[in-house]
């Protein structure tokens, strides 16, 4: 699972940094989306990756990671995504206040000259 | 009374959520409360700094524990020296922009008042919280306001230089993530004191994690801070926001330079064994190029907005060089040095716009319909009888300066003084404390600051020159511009802030060794967060 995770991670956030530095708007947008993904996830591994642990100490056993799941990753990923998610937003809207004041979708608000 | 720290962050958001039920209109109601809450945030900032200051540890550390939970699971807020010296600083850039706003910018957006209000809460809690992940949470409420506060007025330009600060500040969010993540893997912990206490202990196989991860966090923080190379962005953004959000910007690197400063001195002081010092050279020297970048772009800028963008590059590149010294005498200075260039910035940038508006009066029409409130101008004046008249029917004994000419040029003056670091201002005595602790130290880094800083001083007073030049000058029969008085006030304040800082030189540099001292010596501070206590419920 950890390898499967780690390609996850890997794909994403490398696609992401490709698309980050293109020059359309939309482009670094979605690049903006998928280095969010990268990053939750990776927030999120960094607990403890496990199948059919709780987030919560049993009566019992031990307090330790070895039989319950970290919950605090789970809490941030929460809050990461909540914010990226506002902020992306916003990005798309002054994405789309750039392309009606410019007319085209270059980052810069005019195409390069060469 | 303990409940004072928690104040600064409670005030500005219930006035903001006060101000967006009151829906669109009630622009007056609305800027009175803004005032209301700005003053009184100020006035708290000042509460928390006299309530720290003199005082020795553990007094000297206001703790609050917002949900009363025990120390290393709950948010924990500090009120410390540095803390409530960047809240003051805060108070007195806020209260100046809005103040600034009132005369004009506040009619320009529908929630120009309520982003205000969550940009002062975002700076406030940056500045006490003692929690690395809420420290996140208030960058973003912070970055958030200022994405709006940067787009307020709109435009082409604002949009455009808007779109490149979001896509950076999402990036380096994105990075701050990564590294918080990483230091919560290898301590398991996101207090920061119990990150630094737990530090020494981590095995020599996790170290190279824990360093990656640090390193990362820093360049998130450097990056708001303005450091070459993370700094181009910076200033197309500030010249292209509104007089008002660039003078709030003038705070936002110094939350950059504040996070490396608390973080760096907590975590890799001197006695951390493996880590000691870890990445020290790299603020120096990045401090350094920084400064050099800073100093040449002031030179070579044309418009005032981008100069004055320029100097708070070459402010930061001086700071975060000073952090990585890790030397009290030298960081005392530079918090000096921090004060000073906060509120000359600010200053700067809202003479920007008056001085602007002087120039575009030549070309145009007055644009500002102000009535009684506008200075006296003298400018049409006829002279009175009997006056000597020459050849041209002009007075022999010359008109009067106009009164608004005459506040712009000594108010720019005054604040080219303080930015460049001429005697006798504040500017100066900050250089001074921070050139004499230099001369203690000896290695290339320590002499090339020093050239800098004096060189940076040469580069600043040059380019100030000119453009004091070029708007005063050399333009004989310009008319004299439209200020209102609500404007000039706020500059006036400003100044006065820098000239107060020079007069009571020797309190001021005493508590700002003070804090340096107490930032050399973090087990001071992890102590009185690992000491706090939950209030105990009274029994039923």
């Amino acid at each position: 699972m950890e390898v499967v995770i780690s390609i996850a991670i890997g794909v994403m956030a490398s696609a992401g940094v490709w698309l980050v530095l293109r020059p359309r708007t939309f482009q670094v947008l979605i690049g903006l989306s998928l280095l969010s993904y990268a990053v939750n996830l990776f927030i999120f591994s960094v607990g403890s990756l496990a199948v059919n642990r709780e987030p919560i100490v049993q009566p019992g056993l031990a307090a330790d990671l070895a039989t319950y799941s970290d919950p605090l990753p789970q809490s941030l990923v929460l809050t990461a995504i909540v914010i990226g998610f506002a902020t992306t937003a916003l990005f798309l809207v002054v994405l789309l206040a750039l392309r009606g004041l410019s007319g085209g979708d270059h980052v810069d608000g005019q195409e390069e000259q060469l | 009374m303990n409940h004072l720290i928690v104040a600064p962050i409670l005030l500005p958001l219930a006035t903001a959520a006060l101000m967006l039920l009151l829906g669109e209109g009630r622009r007056g109601l609305k800027a009175g409360f803004n005032l209301l809450s700005t003053a009184a945030g100020l006035a708290i900032a000042v509460a928390l700094l006299l309530g720290v200051a003199g005082r020795e540890a553990p007094a000297a550390f206001g703790v609050y524990l917002p949900g009363n939970w025990p120390v290393p699971f709950g948010i924990v807020l500090v009120a410390d020296r540095l803390s409530a010296l960047m809240a003051v600083l805060t108070g007195c850039v806020g209260l100046a922009s809005l103040l600034f706003a009132l005369a004009r910018w506040q009619h320009a957006g529908a929630y120009f008042h309520v982003l205000f209000q969550l940009q002062l809460m975002g700076l406030y809690g940056a500045f006490l919280t003692a929690d690395l992940f809420n420290l996140f949470v208030f960058f973003e409420v912070l970055l958030a306001a200022s994405y709006g506060l940067l787009l307020h007025g709109g435009g082409g330009a604002r949009v455009r230089a808007g779109l490149h600060y979001i896509a950076v500040n999402l990036v380096a969010s994105l990075l701050f993530l990564i590294g918080v993540a990483v230091l919560y893997g290898v301590t398991g912990t996101l207090n920061m004191a119990d990150i630094a206490q737990k530090l020494p202990a981590v095995p020599a196989s996790d170290r190279g994690l824990l360093h990656a991860g640090a390193a990362i966090l820093a360049i998130a923080f450097l990056a708001k801070a303005g450091l070459w190379p993370l700094n181009f962005w910076l200033p197309q953004a500030y010249a292209a926001a509104s007089a008002p959000a660039a003078a709030v910007f003038a705070i936002l690197t110094k939350v950059g330079v504040y996070a490396v400063l608390r973080l760096w001195t907590l975590c890799f002081p001197a006695d951390a064994g493996a880590s000691a010092g870890f990445g020290g050279g790299v603020l120096v020297w990045g401090g350094i190029v920084t400064l050099a970048f800073g100093a040449l772009g002031m030179l070579a800028s044309q418009q005032l907005a981008r100069l004055a963008g320029y100097s708070v590059i070459a402010s930061s590149g001086t700071l975060v060089a000073t952090i990585g010294f890790a030397a009290p005498a030298l960081s005392g200075g530079a918090l000096f040095y921090l004060a000073s260039s906060t509120l000359a910035g600010c200053a700067m940038f809202l003479l920007v716009e008056l001085l602007e508006r002087a120039r575009q009066v030549e070309v145009g029409p007055q644009q500002i319909d102000d009535g009684q409130h506008a200075l006296p101008a003298f400018l049409d004046a006829e002279p009175p009888a009997g006056t000597n008249l020459d050849d041209n029917e002009e007075a022999l004994t010359g008109r009067a300066i106009p009164a608004a000419l005459a506040f712009l040029g000594v108010a720019f003056t005054l604040s080219a003084m303080v930015t460049s670091g001429l005697p006798p201002l504040s500017g100066f005595v900050a250089k001074l404390a921070m050139l004499t602790a230099l001369l203690e130290r000896h290695g290339a880094a320590a002499w090339a600051l020093f050239g800098l800083i004096i060189l940076s001083g040469l580069f600043a007073a040059i380019a100030l020159m000119r453009v004091g030049i070029r708007h005063f000058w050399t333009t004989q029969d310009r008319p004299s511009p439209r200020l209102r008085v609500i404007e000039t006030l706020p500059i006036a304040g400003l100044l006065a802030a820098a000239v107060a800082l020079v007069l009571q030189g020797e309190v001021v540099l005493g508590y700002t060794r003070a804090t340096a001292e107490s930032l050399q010596a973090p087990g001071l501070y992890i102590d009185a967060v690992m000491g706090a206590r939950p209030v105990a419920r009274s029994a039923p």
